[in-house]
């Protein structure tokens, strides 16, 4: 296991909801190219965690350093600029437009037609158009649904939706990917699918972080788990580790394990 | 790309498209002429149609693209029509050429758009109708009471003697001949219409089929999804208002030329929701439907108008109903029955369509 330089840094983020403790002073590190799991049983904070470091909620606590800068998260696009994507637990795509188009919005990031250029359609704007549609059509090729690329997102299959989420995403040309539930009503050839395309995108060289609920899936795809529980880190480590941890083992299976 | 193509709105269906748009052509010179047989007023209204799809076609950036339900749009008019009229009236005694003023309203409506659209970000639906309702009533309010202490907008007098639009001798508003065909003040206007009518369907269309149109759909379908997407959905809220805006000032500008004359009360609230109407009606974020809307909802009152009397006079022998509330009645009829049996509107667009069907299910 080398050491390999560090993508994100979290200090010490804290959140709560009223007087609901959501986040505690969570801590955690993930280095750059590798696959980073963060579980726990429901309410453990694991979703807050994600909205506030892609900037959907504002934490009231703590910081995040990302690539070496101090992200000033207050708003998703800015944490979508700097090269955070993320997927949601209950898929978000555009549903009445195409699966082309909902991957043509994710390059909206990295392109830069304005009303001028889309008014008067001049060569600049012309070429930036065709390289947003080759892009789109590689992505979806990518995660392997190229076939629906004209059908609207919402007639897609469920596991469909997903990938298709994750191509967006990968359109704004992410340093860390951020997975919410990516499994999640999945079946097994589904879930099986879905690993081998996760792997994929990090052997292209895009860090991963992972929200899941299957404790195999993880296991068997991460190189380092962080497990939460009522908010607050309770282990990090390579997955042989954190599944013979008693507290992890406690938190999942409720009271102490006699 | 074929996703594209399908979207783009085909104004005549049929093998040969430019045979249709041949046909198109001529009947939109035919107009005036057709129109100006049963006498001038009704190629003004034939104006007023074009007038209002160039309205309809603004509001459809803010209403039907970005999905921002804005019910004080006529207050981007009134700044257009506003600006036209104290730029080229003697009110102050200042007469720039039309080129300056259009120009000017609309850049002034775009900064009212921002100042509207500023505060409402955070807002949807329900809650920004509301809003932007107010918005259109305090302009209407103050350009009813601007005139004291000093007077700016001379009241509910309004302002007169406003000057058409001119370009060198040639005027709007006098008749003159070309090529042995003589063309009225109205007939000059409407051919003037066509022309910025056409420039606004071209801008729809292109913005639809755009990034910043895309970011449009996408805020509409889903504005969390939008900002992790990477878009700035407060700028991209405000291009909305702006762009909106500033047609509704061209054509409020246009308004003050051809009418010379404006007051407060052409700015009314029940305008803004005749032009929300239009664009609900016809198919909201369709072109030829935005069209389609603004032509009857202009169109339908005035047939009913020349109409009514003649029909009942015919029936009965005499008037039994007063033919002013007797059109309103039909006309809210209508619209009721259109958003009963067309719910997505008159000529909706195959994806609007399809939202509705599915969210009914």
């Amino acid at each position: 296991m080398s050491e390999k330089p560090l993508l994100l840094e979290a200090h010490e983020v804290a959140k709560h909801f009223g007087g609901v403790k959501a986040l505690h002073d969570v801590s955690l590190t993930i280095r750059r190219g590798e696959i980073y799991g963060l579980i726990g049983p429901n309410g453990a904070g694991k979703t807050t965690f994600f909205n506030c470091l892609t900037g959907l909620y504002k934490n009231e606590g703590g910081y995040f350093i990302f690539d070496g800068v101090k992200l000033e998260a207050d708003a998703p696009h800015k944490a979508a600029a700097v090269g955070i994507a993320r997927t949601f637990q209950n898929i978000r795509l555009f549903g009445n437009m195409t699966a082309i188009e909902n991957v043509m919005v994710g390059r909206h990031l990295r392109t830069h037609a304005g009303v001028f250029g889309a008014i008067s359609r001049n060569p600049a704007t012309r070429a930036e158009e065709g390289a947003i549609v080759r892009r789109a059509e590689e992505l979806l090729h990518y995660v392997g649904i190229h076939e629906r690329a004209h059908d609207y997102a919402k007639h897609l299959s469920y596991g469909d939706q997903r990938r298709l989420e994750i191509a967006r995403a990968l359109a704004t040309e992410p340093k860390l990917l951020a997975l919410d539930e990516p499994a999640a009503g999945m079946n097994g050839t589904e879930t099986e699918a879905l690993r081998v395309l996760v792997e994929g995108i990090c052997r292209d060289g895009v860090t991963v972080l992972l929200i899941e609920h299957d404790v195999k899936l993880v296991m068997g795809l991460c190189e380092r788990v962080a497990v939460l529980d009522y908010g607050e880190k309770i282990c990090e480590d390579v997955p042989a580790v954190v599944q013979k941890d008693s507290r992890v083992i406690e938190a999942y299976l409720g009271g102490s394990v006699a | 790309m074929n996703g594209h193509l399908k979207r783009r709105p085909v104004l005549i269906p049929g093998q040969r498209p430019w045979l249709g748009f041949l046909l198109l052509a001529a009947v939109l010179v035919a107009v005036p002429f057709v129109a100006a047989l049963g006498g001038q007023a009704w190629v003004r209204i034939a104006n007023f149609s074009i007038l209002y799809i160039f309205l309809a076609l603004g509001l459809n950036i803010v209403v039907g693209y970005a999905g921002l339900l804005d019910l004080g749009y006529v207050a981007f008019y009134a700044v257009g029509a506003y600006t036209y009229a104290l730029l080229a009236s003697p009110h102050f005694g200042i007469h720039l050429p039309f080129w300056v003023i259009l120009p000017l309203g609309a850049g002034l409506a775009c900064i009212f758009g921002v100042l509207l659209g500023a505060p409402t970000l955070k807002l949807r639906g329900d809650y920004l109708a509301i809003v932007t309702l107010g918005f259109g009533e305090i302009v209407r309010i103050f350009m009813n009471n601007l005139n004291a202490p000093i007077n700016v907008t001379n009241g509910a007098q309004g302002i007169t003697l406003i000057d058409p639009i001119r370009i060198g001798d040639f005027s709007f508003a006098q008749t003159s001949t070309f090529l042995g065909v003589s063309f009225s003040g109205p007939q000059k206007y409407y051919f003037l219409l066509v022309a910025l009518a056409l420039l606004v369907i071209v801008v729809n269309m292109r913005l639809q089929d755009s990034r910043i149109g895309r970011a449009w759909q996408a805020i509409r379908e889903d504005e969390v999804a939008a900002k992790a997407c990477g878009i700035n959905t407060r700028n991209i809220k405000l291009l909305a208002f702006a762009m909106g805006a500033s047609f509704g000032g061209i054509a409020g500008g246009v308004f003050s030329a051809m009418q010379g004359f404006v007051s407060p009360e052409s700015f009314s609230l029940m305008e803004s929701i005749t032009i929300l109407a239009m664009v609900v009606l016809g198919g909201m974020g369709h072109i030829p439907g935005v069209i389609l809307g603004a032509v009857l909802l202009t169109g339908l009152p005035e047939a009913l108008r020349y109409g009514i009397e003649p029909l009942q006079r015919g029936l009965f022998g005499r008037m039994i109903i007063d033919p002013e509330s007797l059109r309103m009645l039909i006309f809210g009829l209508a619209l009721v029955l259109v958003m009963r049996f067309r719910p997505a509107g008159l000529w909706p667009s195959s994806q609007r369509r399809r939202e509705l069907a599915e969210s009914a299910d």
